[in-house]
């Protein structure tokens, strides 16, 4: 059993300045899905208790699961980390 | 090294590919052989750097035939001689175990190896460069660069601006932004895309041989079915590498937000499934990865060229999941080495134009990648409907309890025994008929 803390220590993360993931709360306030809560592996999601969504890139693994996850439309500006940023994996 | 003025001002490339995975730098390494000024991109640190695969490079003898027993130089794992598919309910897993010394399995050029990316992918760049072509790492791509409505080169990001080149070759993976900009792929759907998550347990080599009945190199492939993702389509698999295990779950994104299941919790239950945690047992977590997956092949494939540009691999959703194989890695070289020698050809006639391009389909064919996924279309939305995800393992795994339990009641025969498990999951006849028809368009014929 590994934690997901855990997990997230073993990967390598050169962040970037700027952000290359960007959420628009305002819009995840009238979700009601959630999607990207739940499916993002990183687990970057959290929802607040003012029905906001609180989203912090600098883990993130470029994977792109959130922005196919989510429903509603110009809620993630979602791209690249600049080169050389963001994640590096060495054994996978 | 080049600097950024010159490239803008004066380098002018022949191909220009975007991507250094496996249909990059196949297509790199044959362009730049056929003696053609190449420039490949890739906006890892290093090739590989952002890459994740389950990791059984099946069908690995295409390479061979590029650089002959090249087993011998690259960083692979083990040769996968032995298979393992099994459906599994909560508490039990059926499986069919093959295992094979018959020739080209345990010996050269093998069917198969197991191999971890960021090795793997750096290496096979590496033989791309020593054929002449230009690699430039931390680099990403932003757009394809247009005029008169043709592909003329990429927009890169920071100091390099534009770079030009004849034949730009997309191979930029799942999520292939590039297609999109071009127009040629429209956006995705959650049922359409599989999210993978994996872990690489590191585990004492003599162990691995040991708990997997292996001897010295040989590696085996476990692929799992049913219960471990819950009701979440998709599945679990396990990979011995050298003195590590690849461990993963892969789950349908439209289905994970369905079910609301974190795929990183699926993760932990599989490994502490009774069929799987003997397995895991005593290894060390050395890295955890995440990672999409184009799964519905021929239905998602983009248009394939424009006027100066091509798409390959996991780009053009050229990713084979079927439930009894996931191969990607080889489709993705094949069409990478098919999207070159179209580019070869265009360079040769000096005419970039979707007419010639379109070539590309030709050598396609003649690699087998466009034959298989349409032999092979009705595969993907039948492995990923609810009763076979979900409904039959279960079933099998039950009807197996039932008939290997000895409890001191009197024995039953197979066909009643089967009928008290098609009656409690409630099976209908005409379902049963109906996916037995889909199956076998699927497969059989
Ligand atoms: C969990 C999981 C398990 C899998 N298991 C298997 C398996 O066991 N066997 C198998 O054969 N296949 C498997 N696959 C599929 C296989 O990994 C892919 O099909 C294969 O990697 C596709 O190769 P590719 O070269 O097309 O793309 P990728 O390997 O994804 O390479 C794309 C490259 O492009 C780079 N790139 C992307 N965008 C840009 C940009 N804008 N600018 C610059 N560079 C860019 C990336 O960094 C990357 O290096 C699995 C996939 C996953 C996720
Ligand atoms: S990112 Fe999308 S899915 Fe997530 S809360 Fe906002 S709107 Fe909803
Ligand atoms: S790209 Fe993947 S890892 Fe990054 S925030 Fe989105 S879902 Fe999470």
């Amino acid at each position: 059993m590994t934690t997901h803390e855990e997990k997230m220590r073993t990967a390598r993360f050169k962040v970037d300045d700027k952000p290359h993931i960007v959420v628009d709360a305002g819009i995840c306030k009238d979700c009601a899905v959630r999607a990207c809560v739940y499916v993002c592996p990183a687990n970057l999601f959290v929802p607040l208790d003012d029905g906001g969504i609180l989203f912090n890139y600098e883990q993130c693994f470029e994977c792109g699961t959130c922005y196919i996850a989510c429903n509603q439309e110009g809620a993630i500006q979602w791209s690249y980390p600049t080169g050389g940023f963001g994640v590096t994996y060495r054994e996978s | 090294m080049m600097t950024s003025n010159a490239t803008q001002d004066t380098e002018h490339f022949d191909v220009i590919v975007i991507g250094a995975g496996p249909a990059g730098n196949a297509a790199a390494l044959i362009t730049a052989r056929a003696g053609l000024k190449v420039l490949l991109l890739e906006r890892g640190e290093y090739p590989g750097a952002k890459n994740v695969s389950g990791g059984v490079f099946y069908g690995s003898r295409i390479l061979h035939e590029l650089i002959p027993n090249w087993w011998e130089q690259a960083p692979v794992e083990r040769y996968i001689c032995r298979r393992d598919i099994a459906l599994m309910s909560a508490t039990t897993a059926v499986s069919l175990d093959f295992r094979s010394t018959a020739t080209g399995y345990a010996d050269p050029p093998y069917n198969g190896f197991s191999v971890l990316r960021p090795k793997f992918d750096r290496w096979f760049a590496a033989q791309a460069e020593a054929s002449g072509a230009f690699l430039l790492n931390s680099c990403v791509v932003d757009d394809v660069l247009r005029e008169n409505g043709r592909v003329v080169g990429v927009k890169v990001r920071r100091e390099l601006g534009e770079v030009r080149g004849n034949v730009v070759i997309a191979c930029d993976g799942s999520n292939s932004f590039m297609a999109k900009k071009a127009g040629l792929q429209r956006e995705f759907d959650g049922h359409e895309i599989a999210l993978g998550v994996k872990e690489v347990l590191g585990l004492d080599e003599h162990l691995i041989r040991e708990r997997f009945q292996l001897s010295g190199n040989e590696g085996m492939a476990f692929e799992y079915l049913g219960a471990i993702t819950e009701n979440v389509h998709g599945g679990g698999f396990l990979y011995t590498n050298r003195d590590s295990l690849s461990v993963g779950v892969i789950g349908q994104i439209s289905s994970l937000v369905e079910h609301k299941k974190r795929p990183y919790e699926l993760l932990e239950q599989f490994k502490a499934h009774p069929a799987v945690a003997p397995l895991v047992r005593g290894a060390t977590l050395r890295e955890y990865s995440a990672h999409t997956i184009p799964e519905m092949g021929w239905h998602m494939r983009p248009k394939l060229y424009a006027d100066g540009m091509l798409v390959a691999g996991d780009a053009a959703a050229f990713c084979f999941n079927s439930g009894l194989y996931l191969e990607g890695m080889n489709y993705a070289m094949q069409s990478g080495l098919a999207a070159g020698e179209t580019a070869i050809e265009a360079c040769r006639q000096g005419d970039f134009s979707k007419g010639t391009l379109s070539r590309y389909e030709h050598y396609l064919k003649q690699r087998h990648v466009s034959e298989d996924f349409q032999r092979f279309r009705f595969a993907p939305p039948f492995v990923n409907g609810e009763r076979l995800q979900n409904l039959y393992p279960d079933f099998v795994a039950h009807a197996a309890e039932n008939l290997f339990r000895v409890d001191g009641n009197r024995k039953q025969k197979i066909l009643p025994l089967a009928m008290k498990s098609v009656r409690r999951f409630r099976i209908r006849p005409h379902h049963l008929l109906r996916d037995f028809y889909h199956a076998a368009r699927a497969y059989l014929w």
